[in-house]
């Protein structure tokens, strides 16, 4: 009897074995289907910032392509606790997406022992430009000094007060270039100008942005900027004090259509597009990638309701210009 | 430049940003000192908070009327309050770990209202400053205090009052014997269950005045995680207060205090990296527990369910 029971153990495992290798051959028809994009990132997608320029980005690949039956996609948004994000990750690779994008610098380590796991599907990570020589990882990031340069050159033409704020999160990669720009920018155009750096420590606790951009205000402060998504603490307080606020990242101007001047926003499709082509050749990673105003990656977005004077209107118009041209250079590097 | 520190206009700005930045804990950490000086520890302040914020801030946006928004985060605190009462009272579940659970209950309840209710970051127009007549015409200390938003004002008026209550009244005895000694009450005829009951509804309730005064006082904004760990901080200043309603005022405003100064330190470009600028608060914080804590003891009944020996 205990015989038997033993046997039809074996049975049963060997059975299930051969039904796995046989569902192997039913893959290739899945090439039929759309492309299937998987996306996890730290907040939410409508964040007005980080997160949300990759949804969006990812909306306007989709309508390139053609709608849902060329590219698919879905996302696990608010991860900012990196061992879910991984565990999204992993899962996302085992459901066999043919690209799987991780936004967020923080995840980089995970992706590092994730990605050899998966050998036939892509990774994309960013911000940043290391693809730790892995053959199915690639890396973007955004030039975000050029367009901190140019809201830096807007914000020091239009100060009356001489004194400008930024409400940074933490001294470190992309932030860290966007406010060296604006920084460098705003010096390079109005040599009495005294830009006023915070940096909070955190992406997340709206209530330190917005009182750091009280302290902003209390220093004399007329124009503002900030990047990431606890900014929209800050840029209350700029609409409360008539300050003039400058965005990144995403469109900010809905939030305080009266304050906001400019944005630099980053349109990652100019990426996702150039990977998609790759892997359509086979080519799965080992490349890094970088948005910025000569690529069309990054783009400085006026708010149509501000009434810009002319001259300054001009003088943001050479500045870009002039970034694209190589005749300016924010001189930032990492 | 240390020397800017010094002058008036850093002064008020560091004082009058310290006293904005306190007002959710004290909101949070004085409805926690009641529920630990009867025995129980919610960790779900955070969790609270956030349902709170979003409340107030769907209600005022839809209706216009921020009183009505602040009435249903004190609602919405107090259910939360009511689950994790039964959880810890009746089913004397572990008070740690449930209120964890009711942290993260909150956080993906508030985000996932906010991506299905609302879709995107909206301002609303919060409650504006309100200028106490003569008070706010002081020099200096008008500016500092008596300029601020209606929030400000009762988180401040709360601490006196939570003060008188459990110190001064029968209702503060009774929720200090069942914290102290529950057998010892339940033997005098005080309802352990019912004091508890009282004390952490009353701690969810405060909670959602927490969440309000952020998201449509303070900040007039509602993002996802927009708390970023205050709650917890305040459950950390009540063990700093020495579960004393004027000790909590004080850890409250040392806290926020020093946040404000760094932010300061930073602005005048005072050269110290951001990253130990913005450690300063906890750092302090950290230190002052360390020196205060051997001389203060705890609720003898903290984070102990009561069971009747029949």
């Amino acid at each position: 009897m205990k015989k038997l029971r033993w046997i039809l153990i074996v049975l049963l495992v060997v059975g299930l074995l051969l039904s796995a290798c046989q569902a192997q051959p039913a893959a290739p028809e899945e090439e039929e289907g759309p492309f299937q994009i998987a996306v996890v990132m730290p907040s939410s997608i409508n964040d007005l910032a980080f997160s949300q320029s990759m949804y969006d980005a990812l909306l306007r690949v989709q309508e390139e392509m053609g709608g849902e039956e060329a590219m698919t996609f879905d996302y696990s948004d608010g991860m900012f606790v990196v061992d879910d994000a991984a565990a999204a990750i992993r899962d996302y690779a085992a459901e066999g997406y043919d690209l799987v994008i991780a936004h967020g610098s923080q995840y980089g380590s995970s992706l590092q022992e994730i990605a050899p796991d998966f050998p036939e599907t892509s990774f994309v990570w960013g911000t940043t430009v290391d693809t730790f020589g892995i053959d199915n990882i690639f890396a973007y990031e955004a030039a975000s000094d050029e367009g901190g340069y140019v809201n830096g050159v807007i914000a020091a033409s239009l100060t009356e007060s001489d004194v400008l704020g930024v409400v940074g999160p933490i001294e470190t990669g992309d932030a860290k270039l966007y406010v060296d720009g604006f920084v460098a920018g705003a010096e390079a155009t109005n040599p009495d100008v005294q830009v006023n750096v915070n940096y909070i420590g955190s992406f997340s606790d709206v209530a330190l942005a917005s009182e750091a951009a009280n302290t902003h205000v209390a220093a004399g402060a007329d124009a503002m900027t900030g990047t990431a998504q606890m900014v929209v603490g800050a840029i209350g307080v700029a609409e409360e004090n008539d300050a003039m606020w400058f965005g990144t990242q995403s469109s900010q101007t809905e939030l305080a259509p009266d304050v906001v001047v400019a944005n630099q926003i980053y349109r990652w499709e100019v990426v996702l597009n150039e990977i998609i082509d790759l892997i359509g050749e086979g080519t799965l990673g080992g490349q890094s990638f970088t948005i910025n105003l000569e690529n069309g990656g990054e783009v400085i977005e006026f708010n149509p309701e501000y009434d810009l004077p002319e001259d300054v209107k001009d003088l943001a118009d050479d500045t870009i210009q002039g970034i694209i041209d190589g005749t300016i250079s924010t001189d930032v590097s990492e | 430049m240390i020397s800017d520190l010094f002058s008036m206009t850093v002064l008020v700005g560091i004082l009058a940003s310290g006293i904005r930045l306190a007002t959710p804990y004290l909101y949070a950490a004085i409805g926690e000192t009641f529920g630990q000086r009867s025995g129980v520890l919610n960790l779900g302040v955070e969790g609270q908070m956030l349902l709170g914020a979003f409340t107030a801030f769907y209600v005022a946006i839809q209706t216009g009327n921020l009183w009505l928004g602040v009435l249903s985060a004190m609602i919405v605190g107090a259910v939360m309050g009511l689950a994790m009462a039964f959880v810890t009272v009746n089913l004397q579940a572990v008070q740690g770990i449930s209120g964890i659970g009711f942290y993260l209950f909150g956080l993906g309840l508030s985000d996932l209202l906010f991506q299905r209710v609302l879709g995107t970051v909206e301002t609303v127009k919060g409650f504006p400053k309100f200028n106490l007549p003569v008070l706010s015409d002081l020099p200096i200390v008008g500016e500092i205090f008596f300029q601020q938003n209606i929030l400000v004002y009762i988180s401040f008026a709360l601490v006196p009052l939570a003060w008188f209550v459990l110190n001064k009244t029968t209702l503060g005895l009774k929720i200090r014997a069942v914290g102290e000694n529950p057998e010892a009450a339940d033997s005098l005829g005080v309802s352990v269950a019912r004091i508890r009951y009282l004390t952490i509804i009353l701690g969810g309730t405060l909670s959602g005045i927490a969440g309000a005064s952020l998201s449509i006082a303070l900040l007039n904004v509602f993002q996802q995680n927009m708390t970023s760990g205050l709650g917890f901080i305040a459950v950390a200043l009540v063990y700093f207060g020495a579960w004393r309603p004027f000790g909590v005022l004080g850890g409250a405003l040392l806290f926020s205090l020093v946040n404000s100064l760094q932010l300061w330190v930073q602005v005048l470009g005072i050269p110290i990296p951001s990253d130990i600028a913005v450690m300063m608060p906890y750092i302090l914080t950290i230190l002052v527990l360390v020196i205060s804590v051997s001389r203060v003891r705890a609720p003898s009944a903290l984070t102990k369910p009561f069971k009747r020996e029949e």
